[in-house]
């Protein structure tokens, strides 16, 4: 999918200046409703949660202690997986979203709350509440369209190393704790700045999330595998610490990639968002740029409700334990205007993911022009677009597309005849 | 994660390094990271010693229609208190912890709780949820004892206590542990106590009966019969008022008048005043004075997010988005009223109550003053 302002029809064009607006009042009558409702039972359900998590967490660590014995080793790794990924997916993101700022309770409020990860809950805030939510899918402001590893949209230009993807994706799912550490730091580009030029700025959030790191890499496969000498279960309960990391990695990494990257789901074009977008239009934007995953109470508590990551995104602040009941208002807004509610089960939603992720990591036009009969000539091309240097890759990339327009033009000419 | 609770007795490593205690301590708190260890232990022992300030409710009982009074049992650090104090309660009412203040109904009880006597008043938030809605066995969150509503040691000799309505919470308190002794101290009490009518008159009973037993002189004015209390009257009621020290707790009228009266011939006066008034928002083009405690003062209107308001007189300010989504600006309102721009909400704040704000969508309301 390209940005919508360079598709043959406009997701949006049927939508007039005024039509946008009564969209943005009707959306934020929805929001008006969950606040005045919003109360004792919203509470409740979040303390709950947490008392869960830790007990669970707390639990699996104490039986991971006797984790020499197999079966222990398997309930304690199982519960500390879900332990972590409850308290990073829907405790942490969406406390630090300042859905839970209302109770006024220091110990559950965005301005304190340090999450279980590598990364460091400011750099998150920067990159995801101020970064990610207010340039959604905006191609060249949105960092999360690729976390600039990868490309997942036609309009960012392709580069010989975008050929990998599928391996960086699958490593940065692996370990994306540390992936998204990087990432808050914008790692890559301050990296690649000589040394005397790196901002303070810089420098001291490298050291913020460098302490993070080691203390949570100290907690994980020092402190707790050091408790299991009693029990001669030092290795098991380092494997173990391991393995609900990555556990949590990759299933996070999952569920983030299905909030939009499936096929489908719309990307923007910087210079055609207004200088002041107005609310409606906004919304619009989040309408559009989002993706949903359906499925049971149990999968929409493990994804940390971002499987309603349409309402997240219209409504970050709003407590997550109230999208499930927004969202057929919210369905019918997009019957209504005439929009696509994307929304699929998740192995769909994944699959169409990795779709994108493995399609966009050949040049535009590669794989829609290539056959098994000019397969040897479409290698030769791509290599020499890999090495050929940038003048030889946008020349080569134009004509790939100008080919594969004359191909589906004459396509639908004989599917008219 | 910030902890509210007490500040620790140092706990630096002596001249010999770090204590046993302080070494688990440690690998505990690299084990549990990034909790704090307070929130590990919170959830078996909210109320032990380091934690923050927390009490049990033991027992809700009825005084009268409109009142009950809650046993609680306080956490270890509580650190006991003198008749006639108060302590801040926070609870959590709808979801929203709410902080209010409330006279210690006993004097240092011998099973170690407290109590405090709650008055429900009309569209009281935090009263009527105490007093109707609150169960045994629920937490509440508390601040150590203060005031200076005292009787003071020595205690004077001669009294007046001059109480209205709920006044009579501080009071009560310092009656019951003067008469709960083994030896009854030999003073001379006089409580004028007024309330809106006989039934209405919280520890009636018990008042009754230290009067009965000629510990107290009790003068009951009820409303309803008598007319509102008049300062002018209480020579009548008291001849020897010149040779009383006078402790007066009730609404702020007649606080006032009594310090008129009182201040007039130079006579002892100790008040206890209860903060009821509740701050009202202004119209959107009321101009309003924010502070800051870096010491900056600004005006801004009603319609003015105070981001952009503090940025134009040159604050440097924590922002994000400027839309109210990110939450990249939220800072701690100590005291004021702000309005949210979206949707016209309207939040107040006095300092202890916790309000934090975002800026770029809140306007002020009032008066405010912000922690930055």
């Amino acid at each position: 999918m390209t940005v919508i302002t360079k598709q043959d029809v406009n997701p949006t064009a049927h939508l007039t200046p005024e039509d946008i607006e009564q969209l943005g009042v009707e959306l934020d009558a929805i929001r008006q409703d969950i606040l005045d409702a919003r109360g004792e039972k919203d509470a409740a359900y979040i303390r709950k949660v947490v008392d869960v998590q830790r007990r669970l967490e707390l639990g699996s660590r104490a039986v991971l202690l006797v984790s020499v014995f197999p079966p222990a080793w398997i309930a304690g790794t199982v519960g500390l997986s879900i332990a972590k990924i409850l308290e990073n997916m829907e405790i942490g993101h969406n406390v630090m979203h300042g859905q839970w700022d209302w109770m006024r309770d220091p110990k559950i409020h965005s301005t304190t709350w340090e999450w279980d990860n590598a990364s460091t809950a400011e750099g998150w805030k920067h990159s995801h509440n101020e970064v990610h939510h207010t340039y959604t899918n905006i191609v060249g402001k949105d960092n999360d369209l690729g976390y600039g590893i990868m490309r997942v949209d036609e309009d960012q230009r392709w580069a010989p190393f975008h050929l990998g993807q599928p391996l960086w994706n699958f490593i940065n799912a692996c370990f994306f704790e540390y992936g998204i550490a990087a990432y808050d730091l914008e790692l890559g580009k301050n990296l690649s700045t000589p040394k005397e030029k790196r901002s303070e700025k810089f420098k001291s959030d490298a050291r913020k999330t460098l302490a993070k790191i080691r203390k949570q890499a100290t907690k994980d496969y020092v402190v707790h595998p050091a408790l299991g000498l009693p029990t001669g279960s030092v290795l098991p309960i380092l494997a173990a610490n391991f393995t609900a990391n990555l556990v949590r990695n990759v299933w996070s990494h999952s569920v983030i990639m299905c909030g939009h990257f499936p096929e489908g789901v719309e990307t923007f074009e910087r210079k055609s968002i207004p200088e002041n977008e107005t609310r409606g239009q906004w919304y619009l934007r989040q309408m559009l740029g989002s993706a949903n995953i359906s499925g049971s109470k149990l999968m929409h508590l493990m994804t940390g409700n971002l499987s309603h990551q349409i309402e997240h995104h219209l409504f970050p602040d709003l407590p997550s334990s109230r999208y499930a009941e927004i969202a057929p208002r919210v369905e019918q807004l997009f019957e209504k205007y005439g929009l696509n509610y994307h929304q699929a089960p998740l192995p769909q939603q994944v699959a169409s993911a990795w779709h994108r992720v493995v399609r966009l990591s050949l040049p535009n036009g590669w794989l829609a022009t290539t056959t098994p009969k000019n397969l040897p000539q479409q290698l030769k091309l791509l290599y020499g677009m890999s090495t050929g240097g940038p003048k030889i890759r946008r020349a080569a990339q134009a004509r790939l597309v100008q080919l594969e327009k004359r191909q589906k033009a004459v396509a639908a000419e004989a599917k008219a005849a | 994660m910030t902890s509210t609770a007490l500040p620790r007795v140092a706990t630096l490593a002596g001249p010999a390094g770090p204590t046993w205690r302080q070494r688990i301590r440690s690998v505990a708190e690299a084990a549990v990271t990034p909790l704090d260890l307070d929130d590990v232990l919170d959830v078996f022992a909210p109320l032990r010693g380091g934690a923050p300030l927390r009490g049990r409710v033991v027992s809700v009982s009825a005084e009268t229609e409109q009142s009950s009074t809650l046993v609680i049992k306080p956490g270890k650090d509580w650190a006991g208190h003198v008749p006639g104090q108060y302590l801040r309660v926070g609870v959590e009412v709808d979801g929203v912890r709410l902080w209010r203040t409330y006279s210690l109904t006993h004097g240092p009880r011998p099973d170690g709780c407290i109590s405090i006597t709650v008055k429900a008043i009309p569209d009281g938030v935090v009263s009527n949820h105490l007093v109707r809605r609150v169960r045994a066995g629920q937490m509440l969150h508390l601040g150590q004892a203060e005031g200076d509503f005292v009787l003071g040691d020595p205690m004077p000799g001669k009294l007046l206590l001059v109480t209205a309505g709920s006044g009579i919470t501080p009071v009560i308190g310092m009656l019951r542990n003067l008469y709960s002794k083994a030896a009854t101290p030999a003073l001379d009490i006089v409580l004028l106590h007024s309330a809106l009518s006989r039934s209405e008159v919280i520890f009636g009973d018990e008042l009754r009966d230290y009067a009965a037993r000629g510990l107290i002189r009790l003068v009951e004015l009820h409303t309803d019969v008598d007319g509102l209390l008049d300062v002018a009257d209480l020579d009548d009621i008291v001849p020897d008022l010149a040779e009383r020290a006078t402790f007066a707790c009730g609404p702020v009228g007649l606080l006032d008048a009594l310090e008129d009266h009182h201040g007039s011939r130079g006579l002892p006066l100790h008040i206890e005043r209860f903060r009821t008034e509740l701050l009202a928002a202004g119209d959107a083009d009321q101009t309003n004075v924010l502070t800051f405690s870096s010491g900056t003062t600004l005006e801004a209107d009603g319609s003015t997010p105070i981001l952009d308001a503090a940025e134009n007189a040159g604050v440097l300010m924590p922002s994000g988005c400027r839309m109210g989504v990110c939450f990249g600006c939220v800072l701690p309102l100590r005291e004021g009223v702000v309005r949210d721009l979206r949707n016209g909400e309207i939040t107040t704040a006095a300092p202890g109550d916790g309000v934090a704000i975002q800026t770029c969508i809140s306007a002020a309301a009032g008066p405010c003053h912000i922690d930055h």
